[in-house]
């Protein structure tokens, strides 16, 4: 007999949330998703959640079970169990509950929308298909199998403090645009994608890979449109000197500059950029925590540089 | 009161298509109980077929015999004619938009072999072929965002008719709760299929009959119910779909003894007849004692393929495998059975996608149809994989395209707006107030199992009989049954019920239509008629609502190129 602890709300009966436990014997072989159905048909009819497909294809189930999100159709209940009996169950993160699991969407859509979600193609159509060589299919293969169940935006930590954030699975939508052969705007898109809010804001913390229920895995797709970006030599905003001025500086030294990291991130000609570092820059010099003036390399410098020539072949 | 040019409800390809027809110069509404990327075309994995000769020379000729004989001839071949016609430059189109195709080395579309299909015609994306043409149509709809409102989560309860003219259609806001009436000078039903009223089916939850349903209340008939498609390679007790593409790049079906049975059943296709035959030799070779362990199980296998392969084309279903059941398909072969898969019936339309209600084609002016709630009937008795996402695209265009046509005659027509919600207020009052005791889960189980025994791949009179009278016993008792959440917002349980009442319905007519047709023919079975009868029964039925019974009338089939002929593989 596993417990299912499943945080329930419904705005009709009280404000706040609450949570509910129910016992139910796993049958052999049931995903999470089909133990739901058994406890909404059988024990309470008023348990809420959005489920269609069952197949891992529509994105509709995504929940939160023992804290990280997951399609409920997609895994077994009885891997889920967690401290011999128990499986927690909350709706999606950084998203409003409507009611029990089911919250409100409408801030991921409008996400979605803000980065150009279809082809603005380079040339007119001709008469037959656009050409494209199975490896540019590759380049557009993984972003392409998102379902858009928000797994990934729920658990993101950025968007925990700073809502603005496009969130990883619009990002993961725009690579499949910024890096598809028959797209024209690539250097409009990732131009915009730099600004605040865009790809310099993931802290790479990779949650996102760890919640996809696809091969989109959206932080890789994040770091694609990074690469493009810079390739593109949109480089004029904080994020792409952030990168540009820490790989500047393993590459020479084989270690982080932190005097000259925040100065070339917020960029030299950035008076007022400048300025807000002071503050910090002060404290730091009044809690003895500047790191030495003279930037001095590692021992074995000439490794890292032999590594950084490698992969520029590449 | 809401009011749009045209409302166009389900959001599949075919919805979605339409929409995409008309959003130049109409004010367009598309409406989903789900969100329209959620839709269950893009649960469709193999492909999406056309004569594009990519990998070897195809004609649309080919194309339209292959479909008409895996129709078992069943199909309206002027219908079949524009389909396949239509369908490279459908193709070309979707591509355009931005669908993410596999390639050939040249840089085409890849295509592959499919079951019934003379030609490699099936153009994919991996196995997930149906999952990009939704997202690419979807983004057209982003794209279009202006000219096309998106209901989303809002269900559709009936059909506003004015004698033979239709003005909108009743609906509600799921997560409210509100009822509002939704005035238009075309409606568009793209509303799906209705596999959830069997035990074993690959549809998912929301495949409940609730379109055609509504068609059939407001007095249209359906045609050619009887015919429903059960997929050979479903997961083992779940439904769940395993791609015929699978069998496509090469895939081995064994039964329990391991032999290659389809050697006995279709010698020159094998693996790749039609999905029927192959359905049929798979359920006999279990119901004869030799599925795997002397369950209902068949293996699929795929090892032979290699890793690559497997990871190259067919990634969804080596995950779905080890997922859903633990088996990696790499290393062991999955463990499949039939399952209830599409209908080729529907409501019935002309080839411009304009509903008709008999067999002189009497259109119901301002209604159309598109896609798998609507039969052409370019599918006939089975359809062929990869036919269907090609139906959704090339009829929701067309029907857009008529719809259009229509509207720049018509304006918007008198609603009688009180009465119209008053009857759906009634139902959901009337599901909150009675005081029942009966389970709607029991009875919705009851009914997926008594149609999975007795309406499934085999068929014959006894198990028909039964079946009806029981989903009649299932009817009473859901008069009677015992609701538990009585709110407003997003109540689930109170669209379930609504659902199940469709679902009960949808039962007792492809019962009752597979009853009337006392012959084999497609993917309808009759054990005590083994044999097809062109001379009684080379005619689509249409089943009518008369007086709370079901009355059976025929028409006849379009045969223009192929006359029938015996069918084998």
């Amino acid at each position: 007999m596993a417990t299912f602890r499943i945080k329930r709300y419904n705005p009709e009966k009280q404000p706040e949330p609450y949570y509910e436990e129910f016992q139910l014997d796993i049958p052999q072989g049931a995903t999470l998703l089909d133990c739901m159905n058994q406890i909404k048909w059988t024990l309470d009819g008023s348990f809420t959640y959005r489920m269609s497909c069952r197949s891992a294809i529509c994105g509709s189930c995504a929940v939160k079970a023992n804290g990280h999100a997951l399609l409920a159709c997609q895994r077994q209940a009885s891997h889920l169990v967690k401290n011999g009996d128990t499986i927690v169950l909350e709706p999606l993160g950084n998203m409003k509950p409507i009611k029990d699991l089911v919250v409100d969407f409408k801030p991921f859509w409008d996400k979605i929308d803000k980065i150009k979600p279809y082809l603005q193609p380079k040339t007119r159509a001709p008469e037959k298909e656009r050409l494209q060589s199975p490896e540019q299919f590759k380049r557009i293969d993984d972003s392409s199998t998102c379902i858009m169940c928000g797994s990934c935006y729920s658990d993101c930590n950025v968007l925990e403090v700073n809502d603005k954030f496009l969130g990883p699975a619009a990002l993961a939508k725009a690579q499949r645009f910024v890096e598809d052969s028959r797209d024209g705007k690539t250097h409009e898109r990732v131009k915009e994608l730099s600004k605040p809010g865009g790809i310099w804001d993931c802290t790479h913390c990779a949650e996102c890979v760890e919640r996809c229920p696809k091969p989109a895995r959206p932080f890789d797709r994040i770091k694609e449109v990074m690469t493009v970006a810079l390739e593109e030599r949109v480089t004029n905003n904080t994020g792409a000197r952030h990168a540009i001025s820490f790989t500047k500086s393993i590459k020479s030294s084989g270690r982080l500059n932190e005097n000259t990291l925040p100065v070339e991130s917020v960029g030299y000609f950035n008076v007022k950029g400048l300025f807000d570092l002071l503050p910090v820059g002060l404290r730091m010099l009044f809690k003895g925590k500047i790191p030495p003036i003279l930037h001095k390399s590692i021992d074995d410098v000439d490794d890292v540089k032999r590594i950084f020539m490698e992969a520029d072949k590449e | 009161m809401i009011k749009h040019d045209v409302v166009i409800v389900g959001s599949g390809l075919a919805g979605m298509r339409a929409a995409l027809e008309m959003c130049k110069d109409l004010d367009v509404a598309i409406l989903s109980k789900v969100y329209p990327s959620r839709s269950h075309s893009g649960a469709a994995q193999g492909g999406i077929a056309a004569a594009l000769g990519n990998s070897e020379p195809d004609s649309w000729e080919e194309h339209l015999y292959d479909t008409v004989k895996g129709g078992d001839f069943l199909n309206d071949q002027d219908a079949v004619e524009e389909y396949v016609k239509a369908a490279p430059d459908v193709i070309y189109e979707l591509e355009h938009f931005g669908c993410v195709f596999s390639r050939t080395p040249d840089g085409k579309i890849a295509q592959r072999s499919f079951g019934g299909h003379s030609k490699p015609r099936a153009c994919f994306s991996a196995d997930r072929t149906g999952h990009t043409i939704l997202h690419a149509l979807h983004e057209q709809l982003l794209k279009h965002s202006k000219s096309i409102k998106i209901y989303s989560e809002w269900y559709m309860h009936s059909l506003i008719l004015d004698g033979d003219r239709c003005n909108g259609v009743v609906v509600s806001d799921i997560r409210t709760g509100a009822v509002e009436v939704m005035q238009a000078r075309a409606v568009i039903f793209a509303t799906g299929g209705y596999g959830r009223v069997f035990n074993i089916t690959s549809n998912a939850f929301a495949g409940t009959a609730d379109g055609v349903m509504a068609a059939f209340r407001a007095g249209i008939p359906l045609e050619d119910a009887e015919f429903v498609q059960y997929h050979p390679s479903g997961l083992y007790r779940q439904g769940i779909l395993f791609s015929e593409a699978a069998r496509g790049e090469g895939g081995y079906l064994l039964n329990g003894e391991g032999d290659r049975f389809m050697e006995q059943y279709a010698p020159a296709r094998m693996e790749l007849a039609p999905r029927d035959i192959v359905a049929r030799a798979a359920q006999s070779e279990m119901d004869a004692g030799r599925g795997v362990d002397g369950k209902d199980i068949i293996h699929l296998d795929l090892r032979h393929l290699g890793e690559a392969r497997i990871m190259e084309r067919l990634p969804q279903i080596r995950q779905l495998g080890i997922d859903f059941i633990g088996v990696d398909c790499v290393k062991d072969p999955l463990p499949i059975q039939p399952t209830a898969h599409y209908s080729m019936g529907g409501i019935p339309t002309d080839k411009t996608g304009h509903v008709i209600t008999d067999e002189q084609g009497t259109r119901v002016n301002g209604f159309f149809a598109a896609g798998e709630c609507a039969c052409v009937s370019v599918h006939g008795a089975n359809r062929l994989g990869t036919n269907s996402l090609l139906d959704a695209v090339v009829f929701g265009e067309l029907a857009g395209r008529s719809a259009l046509a229509y509207v720049n005659t018509v304006g918007h027509a008198k609603v009688n707006e009180s009465h119209e919600k008053t009857k759906v207020l009634e139902q959901f009052e009337n599901i909150f107030q009675q005081n029942g005791s009966e389970s709607y889960n029991d009875i919705r189980d009851e009914m997926k199992t008594v149609m999975t025994e007795n309406c499934g791949v085999f068929r014959d009179e006894d198990r028909l009989k039964v079946c009806i009278d029981t989903i009649q016993k299932l009817r009473e008792r859901y008069e009677r049954g015992k609701v538990t959440d009585k709110g407003k917002v997003f109540n689930s349980e109170i669209y379930e019920i609504i659902e199940l009442g469709n679902m009960l319905g949808m039962a007792e007519i492809i019962a009752t239509a597979a009853l009337a047709r006392q012959e084999s023919r497609g993917g309808h079975f009759r054990t005590d008629y083994p044999k097809r009868d062109d001379e009684n029964f080379l005619k689509h039925s249409l089943t009518y609502p008369k007086d709370g019974e079901l009355e059976i009338k025929y028409k006849p089939v379009v045969i223009t190129k192929h006359q029938p002929a015996e069918r084998t593989y």
